[in-house]
């Protein structure tokens, strides 16, 4: 059966098939990263409100301290799990795991499609809370018991059942892309396709795919055991307790056994957000510094090792819960040998910026970027890391700023470069320049306005979480001021995403035609034979690949990059490719 | 080519263009199934930390030992172990039929192993309504609690796993070629075994006495 014929046969014909219900891993990555947006300007409103309740505070009426709490949590759950997890692994993990190792698409089309429409149905279920009596949980996005399920914190009614479903169905989700991404990169490479001839973004896809196979069971567990603890009246976390004067049926429950279940998710979660993030960033820098990348394999081993040590260093976010000593000693310990692979990445990039002919494009100031804030939120990270630092900073605006400079805003300024650089790709166009470079100055600068000032309020002591801080001596009046300006930043930075937005829309239609490889890339997804690429990827064979992904400004070669499908001096192309048979 | 030599390779350096693979590749779906039993391994290893570690508190009451407890009697659940085994043992005779193109005896094995974990659900059931009978209700006590969670999470795969041998009985039912379904019936068997095991470690733990428990969480640091 010839490519043609068997491409009629497969290839998806209705608006329906070919878009809604579509089996298409570059549909289904523009589908996620659609959704992961929305929702992420959810969460983006929802800091902005927190911001003004924090910078003027009683200025506006309906932000009691309830609805303060319900912004808390639903801003940090769904810019982590439903923005940063969804956008990274459902997004940037479909669109470019097929096209990077040479395949036709995802081995499992179908699971793959079901993954994002269960992965929406998590969506609406967890934005469903906002509309249920009581409204969404207050309870923090640790959701800690006993607190998030007892009366005293907001919606404890509908709002906690809710989100904790839409926890369970989004690890359904994700567990059906993971078993997708992770396959396709074990079993459907083309030939060619080494291991080490992958490019570092999707060795960096395919450990965070693993981490999140092996850590979201860790809060189906609890999020299941919460669930009982609170419909069905069992005492898995519950301990006795007196809750509004009346002692609760619960008894004998270890609040303390949720948060090693919760942390033993959370930490890999960091990396499952990360990795993905260090992957992009590589190739970032390497093309548009036009360099191969500093220390390829150093930086795989890397990738692998902070995805071991990703599982062994939980406790250190509860150093606080009362720990015997010696345990804080070990997680201290190994947090502070994760941060040696986690170095390494970061001297090799700076190390392939070095003497590179640094192109300063979009992709690339954010790639930059990243590399800066990626650095502060590190350092702080050690801080945090030693038990003895961290006991006074404990629950201040100093960890908020650490976990915002590393995990919030470094992904996100990925995730931008991320798109900026493969934009051209999926639509065929260039995203405007001059909104991009504004667009990332004001993100990039305004980063620093608002976390940089945090540090020292968490000096001061100021705690997070906190609605309103009346009555506490030992914060200077002046703070209120580093509050108000924090809060003029944070809602300069969210009103500049609309230029973001417009130039992602407008661009479709207006931008300037990208031809198929606009930056002169290697890797094999700026190889297609069609831009946009089509069905099916790559036409009537497969390509060959006969290189690794990095060379850049190769001596003596015409051009300042070889792709990786372009055979090597004195190879004789190989051409008898299969055919394609279309999906089974 | 092992594991260790594809992670120290040096692909920077020109080697010889690649030939084409020698041998059929290992089918995606076995790997996927081996990647998804490590999920449901891990997921069934943290249910069993947290119960070990719930156990070492105070209230725990174990559900076998003394006379008089839910499970001082274990002839019930060695019942459903005897059903769940048969079923285990007919998926793989199913697996063996479809290698030797077997089809009658493809489709026979198949139902039997659907019956018997059928069986095996309503005998799981069944224990469930004795536990119910005796008053131990799902927040009665802790081991209880965990005795409905686990046993149900169990079952919940259980019954996935049917979803899957639906399609594949399916098939066989329409007259397809015992041999396009070796795979499906393979992957099915594995999937089958895999939960006959996790059975056995969630019976054992969930039937031992409390000092076993206790031995176990100073194995795991845990005491």
């Amino acid at each position: 059966m010839s490519y043609a014929a068997s491409a009629d046969h497969h290839e998806p014909r209705s608006f329906w098939t070919r878009y809604v219900w579509s089996q298409d891993h570059k549909v289904i990555a523009i589908q996620y990263t659609v959704t992961a947006i929305a929702v992420g300007l959810v969460g983006l409103v929802l800091s902005n409100l927190m911001r003004l309740q924090l910078g003027f505070p009683g200025a506006f009426d309906f932000i009691d301290p309830s609805s303060y709490y319900q912004y808390v949590t639903m801003h940090g759950m769904i810019m982590v799990i439903y923005l940063l997890t969804a956008l990274f692994l459902g997004g940037f993990g479909n669109y470019l795991i097929p096209l990077m190792v040479g395949a036709r698409d995802m081995v499992f089309p179908y699971l793959n499609m079901l993954s994002y429409w269960v992965y929406l149905l998590a969506v609406i279920v967890l934005l469903a809370s906002f509309f249920v009596p009581g409204g969404p949980t207050g309870a923090g996005w640790t959701l800690y018991p006993p607190q998030a399920i007892l009366p005293g914190t907001p919606g404890t009614d509908g709002g906690i059942v809710l989100m904790l479903t839409s926890l369970v169905i989004f690890i359904v989700a994700a567990t059906m892309g993971g078993l997708n991404y992770v396959t396709t990169v074990l079993q459907a490479r083309t030939r060619g396709m080494t291991l080490l001839r992958m490019p570092l973004t999707v060795w960096g896809i395919f450990t965070a795919s693993i981490l999140a196979l092996l850590a979201f069971p860790a809060l189906l567990v609890s999020g299941v055991m919460m669930l009982f603890d609170k419909l069905l009246g069992t005492s898995f976390f519950m301990p006795a307790i007196v809750s509004m004067g009346q002692p609760l049926e619960h008894a004998g429950g270890s609040p303390v056994l949720f948060q090693h279940l919760f942390w033993f998710f959370g930490h890999p979660e960091v990396y499952i957000v990360a990795l993905p993030a260090f992957g992009i960033i590589s190739d970032l820098i390497s093309t548009h510094a036009r360099k191969n990348i500093f220390g390829y394999r150093m930086m795989v081993w890397a990738i692998v090792a902070i995805g071991a040590l990703s599982f062994v260093v939980w406790a250190h976010h509860m150093y606080v819960s009362g720990m015997n000593p010696y345990f804080g000693y070990f997680f201290a310990t190994t947090t502070l040998i994760i941060a040696v692979p986690t170095a390494i990445k970061v001297y090799n990039w700076v190390l392939t910026l070095w003497r590179g002919d640094i192109h300063l494009t979009v992709p690339m100031l954010f790639a930059i970027g990243f590399i800066s804030t990626f650095v502060i939120g590190g350092l702080t990270g050690l801080f945090l890391g030693n038990v003895s630092v961290d006991i006074p900073l404990s629950d201040t605006y100093f960890v908020v700023a650490h976990f915002h400079m590393v995990m919030g805003v470094s992904p996100i300024l990925a995730i931008f470069g991320g798109l900026y650089h493969w934009y051209p790709k999926v639509t065929g166009r260039m995203l405007d320049e001059t909104l991009g470079k504004l667009h990332f100055w004001v993100t990039f600068l305004g980063t620093y306005a608002i976390y940089f000032p945090m540090h020292y309020l968490g000096f001061l002591g100021m705690p997070r979480r906190y609605y309103a801080w009346e009555g506490y001596e030992f914060i200077p009046a002046s703070a209120q001021d580093m509050n108000a300006f924090i809060t003029v930043a944070a809602l300069t930075v969210g009103v500049f995403q609309l230029v973001f937005l417009w130039n992602l829309v407008w661009s479709i239609r207006h931008g300037k035609p990208a031809g198929a490889n606009p930056w002169g890339a290697t890797s094999l997804e700026w190889q297609t034979p069609d831009t946009p690429p089509v069905h099916g990827n790559w036409g009537a064979s497969l390509p060959v690949v006969y290189r690794w992904a990095y060379d850049y400004s190769v001596p003596g070669a015409a051009r300042d990059f070889i792709p990786q499908n372009v055979p090597q001096d004195g190879d004789t192309p190989v051409a008898d490719q299969p055919v394609w048979e279309g999906h089974a | 080519m092992s594991l260790l030599s594809a992670l120290t390779a040096k692909p920077w350096l020109p080697e010889p263009p690649p030939a084409l693979a020698s041998g059929p590749a290992t089918p995606a779906a076995r790997v996927a199934l081996r990647v998804l039993l490590a999920v449901i391994a891990t997921l069934f290893g943290l249910f069993l930390l947290a119960f070990l570690i719930r156990a070492q508190l105070p209230d725990w009451q174990a559900l076998g030992g003394a006379p008089g407890r839910p499970l001082a009697n274990l002839a019930p659940l060695w019942a459903n172990t005897a059903l769940l085994l048969a079923s285990s043992l007919a998926q793989q005779a199913a697996s063996a039929a479809a290698q030797r193109d077997d089809a009658a005896r493809l489709r026979r094995a198949l139902a039997l192993g659907a019956l018997f974990t059928l069986a095996f659900l309503f005998g799981q059931g069944w224990v469930w309504w004795r536990f119910i009978e005796m008053g131990h209700f799902v927040a009665s006590n802790p081991a209880a609690s965990f005795f409905y969670l686990l046993t149900g999470v169990h079952g919940l795969h259980l019954a996935g796993g049917l979803v899957a041998w639906g399609r594949v009985f399916a098939r066989a039912a329409r007259g397809v070629a015992p041999q396009r379904l070796r795979l499906a019936v393979d992957l099915c068997a594995r999937y089958w075994h895999f939960l006959f095991a996790v059975w056995l470690v969630l019976f054992a733990l969930l039937a031992s006495p409390p000092q076993t428990l206790r031995v176990l969480a100073e194995i795991c640091g845990i005491r």
